[in-house]
């Protein structure tokens, strides 16, 4: 296999993020109108600067990235519309980098966002894709609950992982969101409480679910010289990967197509496991965090539960993770919830995560997990960020 | 193990009926090819040509090796049950209507992975059975059954969805005083049908018999019914028609003779009048209040039968008047069946060959009983399936006409 090359001379930076609403009565554009406009507020930089956009949303319809330009006013050389779901942001990231080290475009705004209107879940859930549409939706429509509920219902029982488990991590990211002004769950959370909640799909309860809300991110990919030059702290990218439709064979989803290249993940960045200082997952049910720890290589398959009873995930815990709390206590505004993590990565890698800011953090992983189409999560991405020197 | 489905309730006059609520019905066009296998109560998917891979969700191409030559067939329907999840919520009305309901992930013997409904008595982990049923949207959907059939395990509330059981229901058998109407009504007091009514076309024709016939149960009760005579319907409708669940229609007008060599129209004009007009005179009277009724209670309203003849899809020239007379009837209840489809009502229509009765005595055998018809519609209602072909003459001249139908119109002719 030939090498890759390094992303050299390129960086992300300045995360923006537009305060999260539980319901919305604007349109999709408004939401990444605002993300834009966030970018180009708090960067200084022009609007017909921007040469390059990438857009990721599920409510956006009947436009696209294209109808987007011309309602926005924007004129980019460059232009990708993502619909990878959880996975958008770090695979955003990566085609950005490529066209700006290509010299492709220059400065790119990789922007993510949702509306959600009172009957926009279900629509959303309803016409989600055609697999689901033949042959899981007619079944209860229970959206992504029901199918995240099996996935969970077959780990627990072939690995043991237990509820007090999964209430560990999401007390944990509760406890990290308390920290954040954007979270909408800002309310605290205990074990006894996520034990005693409502079942909604067993064995999912209340407190693994996520709640749908409109609400935008947004970061930019430029070169390190013009990073520099409009005095902008940014953040190296070490390596990436992404997947898709991993394991097809797999009689039910037990691992992600991170497991499929998380060795090229590490050997490219030129770290392992252990200098991570910092984990962003994508969250929208927890046993998909058991899923990324196991197959980006924190612990051995089915081993997850141990290494959750073992570890701490506060942000001054043994293993900071989802230190914005995560979707399951930020809420998940579509196709933001795919930025969550990397716009919160790029805050905690340029010193800008105020009280939810990890110590010394040099090295983060950022992982995504989107789209099922029908009974499994289909992509996957994972990327490894470091500290800028500027 | 499942209870037994309790006797419904009187119900309180003055509740507000249950209005009817459907299953999502979207599908891609060749999802449907479930629908025309779950119609005939066979289990089939797509199995690729050139490699063999059985494919689910149904696909335009072969997902193992991108042929497109993919043909629907019967594939091994056991499978192992590797996640179940009990829904308490659902996005959807009909669902949030019944909840909660059990879902899984079946790992089919032949190939894939299936989400599907979960009956009750189905363990975690255990061996299962899929079957594809019509759901009330009138779509295919996977079943996950005990590998073993278990005690009442048809009374599950989610089995009854896409069962159409004369259990505890009240039917309407159009015509009772012919020797498959009283094979019918026989068939459904078997089933547990807790009343049934029975049309009587003739009543000013004393017929001991018949008489006898109806003092020999006592949930039989005779009604005046000529489906010729709109009034007759109308009133049969005003004082039975809250009441009827399953309506079967036996009523039929069967002559010999052609078209050409006929003396005039009237023994046609009979036969429509009867097959015809006849279904649509019932179809005005008691449709529009079994689909108000369709969601009322655990037994409301669920299916309309229509006793038809394998020579509505091939004329029989000997009897062309009467085959035309099918074949219209048939058409009428495919917009029957389009227009129940709302209420989630199933339209069954029954194929038999010739059956041995009074009208066809000069048949050559083989002949269908008409306790073997009537045998068969119970099991196709509790099967849930929309068509239905008995006996082997039936089967015979669908599969020659699949094969071709030209040859078919050769061989009748002649
Ligand atoms: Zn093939």
């Amino acid at each position: 296999m030939s090498r890759r090359l390094a992303y050299d001379g390129v960086v992300a930076a300045m995360p923006v993020t537009v305060p999260y609403a539980r319901y919305s009565t604007h349109a999709a554009h408004w939401w990444l109108g605002r993300a834009l406009a966030a970018l180009i507020r708090e960067s200084g930089i022009a609007k017909a600067d921007i040469d390059g956009v990438c857009v990721s949303s599920f409510t956006l319809g009947p436009d696209t990235a294209v109808g987007l330009m011309q309602h926005l006013g924007m004129s980019p050389r460059w232009l990708d519309h993502i619909p990878m779901g959880g996975a958008s942001g770090v695979v955003a990231l990566r085609r950005a980098a490529r066209a700006v080290q290509a010299g492709d475009a220059e400065v790119i705004a990789c922007i993510a966002g949702d509306t959600n209107h009172v009957d926009s879940f279900r629509h959303t859930v309803s016409q989600f894709s055609r697999f689901a549409q033949d042959a899981v939706y007619p079944y209860g429509a229970g959206g992504p609950n029901a199918s995240f509920a099996l996935l969970t219902d077959h780990y627990m029982r072939q690995y043991g992982a237990t509820r007090e488990d999964f209430g560990k991590l999401c007390v944990a990211q509760r406890d990290n969101a308390l920290r954040n002004p954007h979270a909408l769950m800002r309310k605290p959370l205990t074990l006894a409480q996520y034990l005693d909640a409502r079942p909604i799909t067993d064995p999912i309860h209340l407190f693994d679910c996520v709640m749908p809300c409109a609400g935008a991110e947004g970061f930019l990919v430029m070169t390190e010289e013009r990073a520099r030059a409009l005095k902008l702290p940014g953040v190296r990218i070490r390596s990436t990967i992404e997947r898709h439709n991993a394991y097809p064979d797999d009689p039910i989803q037990f691992r992600g197509g991170w497991a499929m290249d998380r060795d090229a993940l590490y050997e490219h960045a030129g770290v392992s496991p252990a200098d991570v200082d910092f984990i962003e997952t994508y969250d929208d049910y927890p046993v998909i965090n058991m899923l990324q720890f196991e197959d980006l290589g924190f612990c051995a398959k089915g081993e997850a539960p141990a290494f959750v009873r073992e570890h701490g995930f506060t942000i001054d815990g043994s293993f900071p993770f989802n230190t914005s709390g995560g979707q399951l206590s930020v809420g998940q505004a579509g196709a933001a919830g795919g930025y969550l993590g990397l716009v919160q990565a790029l805050r905690q890698l340029t010193n800008a995560a105020g009280a939810m800011q990890v110590a010394d953090a040099r090295i983060g992983l950022v992982s995504g997990f989107g789209m099922i189409n029908y009974d499994r999560g289909l992509c996957s991405g994972a990327a490894l960020l470091e500290r800028g020197t500027a | 193990m499942t209870d037994a489905a309790p006797k419904p309730k009187r119900k309180n006059p003055v509740a507000r009926t249950r209005l009817p609520t459907l299953p999502p019905a979207s599908r891609s066009r060749a999802a449907l090819g479930l629908a025309r296998a779950a119609a005939e109560g066979r289990f089939e998917m797509q199995a690729c040509a050139d490699c063999g891979a059985v494919q689910y969700p149904p696909r335009e191409v072969c997902g193992s090796c991108l042929s497109e030559r993919l043909d629907w067939r019967e594939v091994a329907n056991g499978g192992a049950l590797i996640a179940t999840t009990t829904l308490r919520h659902s996005n959807d009305a009909y669902f949030r209507e019944r909840l909660p309901w059990r879902v899984g992930t079946v790992k089919m013997d032949a190939g894939p992975s299936a989400v599907a409904h979960v009956h009750e008595d189905c363990q975690e982990a255990s061996r299962v059975r899929l079957a594809l049923k019509l759901d009330r949207s009138g779509q295919a959907v996977l079943h996950a059954l005990p590998a073993e059939d278990t005690p009442n395990m048809n009374d599950s509330p989610q089995l009854r969805e896409t069962h159409c059981d004369p259990k505890h229901r009240r039917v309407l058998v159009t015509d009772g005083r012919s020797t498959l109407g009283r094979a019918m009504v026989k068939a459904s007091l078997d089933a547990g049908a807790a009343t049934v009514f029975v049309g009587d076309p003739a009543t000013w024709k004393a017929d001991a018999g018949f008489d006898a016939f109806v003092a020999s149960d006592p949930r039989i009760e005779p009604v005046a019914l000529d489906v010729t005579d709109t009034d007759s319907v109308d009133r049969l409708a005003a004082s039975i028609g809250a009441k009827v669940e399953i309506l079967i229609n036996t009523a039929d007008h069967l002559r010999d003779g052609g078209v050409m060599h006929a003396r005039d129209v009237g023994l046609a004009r009979d036969a429509f009048d009867v097959n015809v007009l006849g279904l649509m005179r019932l179809a005005q009277a008691f449709g529009p209040t079994m689909c108000f009724r369709a969601a009322d209670g655990t037994h409301g309203a669920v299916a309309w039968v229509n006793l038809l003849s394998i020579h509505a899809l091939a004329a029989l020239p000997a009897r062309g008047a009467w085959s035309a007379s099918k074949a219209a009837a048939l058409s009428a209840a495919l917009t029957l069946r389009a227009e129940f489809g709302g209420a989630g009502i199933r339209v069954m229509n029954v194929f038999p060959g010739p059956i041995d009765d009074e009208w066809e005595q000069l048949t050559p055998p083989p002949k269908l009983a008409p306790s073997a018809v009537a045998a068969a519609v119970v099991r196709g209602l509790r099967d849930g399936v929309e068509d239905l072909y008995v006996g082997d003459v039936a089967e015979e001249l669908r599969a020659r006409l699949r094969d071709n139908h030209k040859a078919v119109e050769r061989e009748l002719g002649g």
